[in-house]
């Protein structure tokens, strides 16, 4: 089910050396719990995003685990620090074995 | 459990939470819940004693769909933190470990809950202790499908 995925993440363009700044990241995907039941009382099969990593230059902010409990379309909201300019890179992993990733610049003054 | 919170509410609550009774009805013939997360507490912790206060989550107390409930933990010093719906089919949420350029050992997301239930936060300290938190959350609509 790798239709329609579409992250969207925001970042502050601009920040100063070592400050604290706030992510908010959301992905669209459909997160089949695998609990659900068609029309026919046959289970829809879980179809699910596993895993969720954020890093800044090569160095690891947060790595989450993902299981069937989270919501539709799914979101997160963290904090990280940025000791020079870089790139996050932000990226979903599907059950299905698919890998989404964006990644996004930051100005540190 | 949907009887004695019943009691202590008002008539407008009250008429909130039929919607909740009958999801939660629905899922009475399954076994005891609430022992699948002690169960996993356990096997995280090895038994080891649980703190309390170091740790703090945040949820709606009434959510009324259960499909997207915003919550969010905060544990400063922790390592990881695992969340658990212990009313849910599978108990297990979602594990968030922290990397060494996260802030605040904080983080938000939205979660599904098959019907009124307590929401188990279990963090990780750096040294290796633990801490939890817990809240209730009382469901309207719960976020099963089916």
């Amino acid at each position: 089910m790798a239709k329609g995925v579409k992250p969207r993440v925001k970042v502050p363009k601009k920040a100063s050396a070592g400050e604290t700044i706030t992510i908010k990241t959301l992905i669209s995907h459909k997160m089949e719990s695998g609990q659900r039941k068609d029309g026919d009382g046959n289970a829809i099969p879980r179809s699910i995003i596993n895993r969720f990593t954020a890093d800044f230059n090569d160095q690891n902010v947060i790595d989450v685990t993902l299981e069937p409990a989270i919501s539709t379309n799914p979101y997160f909201q963290f904090e990280a620090v940025v000791p020079e300019s870089g790139e996050f890179k932000f990226t979903w992993y599907d059950d299905d074995g698919s890998v989404y990733d964006t990644s996004k610049k930051i100005e540190v003054s | 459990m949907i009887l004695e919170n019943n009691m202590t509410l008002t008539r407008r609550k009250t008429l909130a939470l039929g919607g909740s009774a009958l999801a939660f009805a629905s899922f009475a013939g399954a076994p005891a819940f609430a022992s699948l997360t002690d169960d996993a507490i356990a096997e995280m912790t090895g038994g080891a004693e649980i703190g309390e206060g170091a740790i703090t989550l945040t949820a709606p107390e009434i959510a009324e769909n259960g499909n997207t409930v915003p919550i969010s933990v905060d544990a400063p010093g922790a390592v990881a933190i695992t969340l658990f719906a212990d009313g849910n089919p599978v108990p297990a949420v979602a594990t968030f470990n922290f990397g060494p350029l996260s802030a605040s050992r904080s983080a938000s997301t939205r979660i599904r809950l098959a019907g009124t239930q307590n929401i188990v936060a279990l963090a990780k300290m750096e040294d290796g202790s633990f801490q939890r938190a817990s809240a209730n959350v009382k469901v309207t609509i719960g976020g099963c499908g089916g």
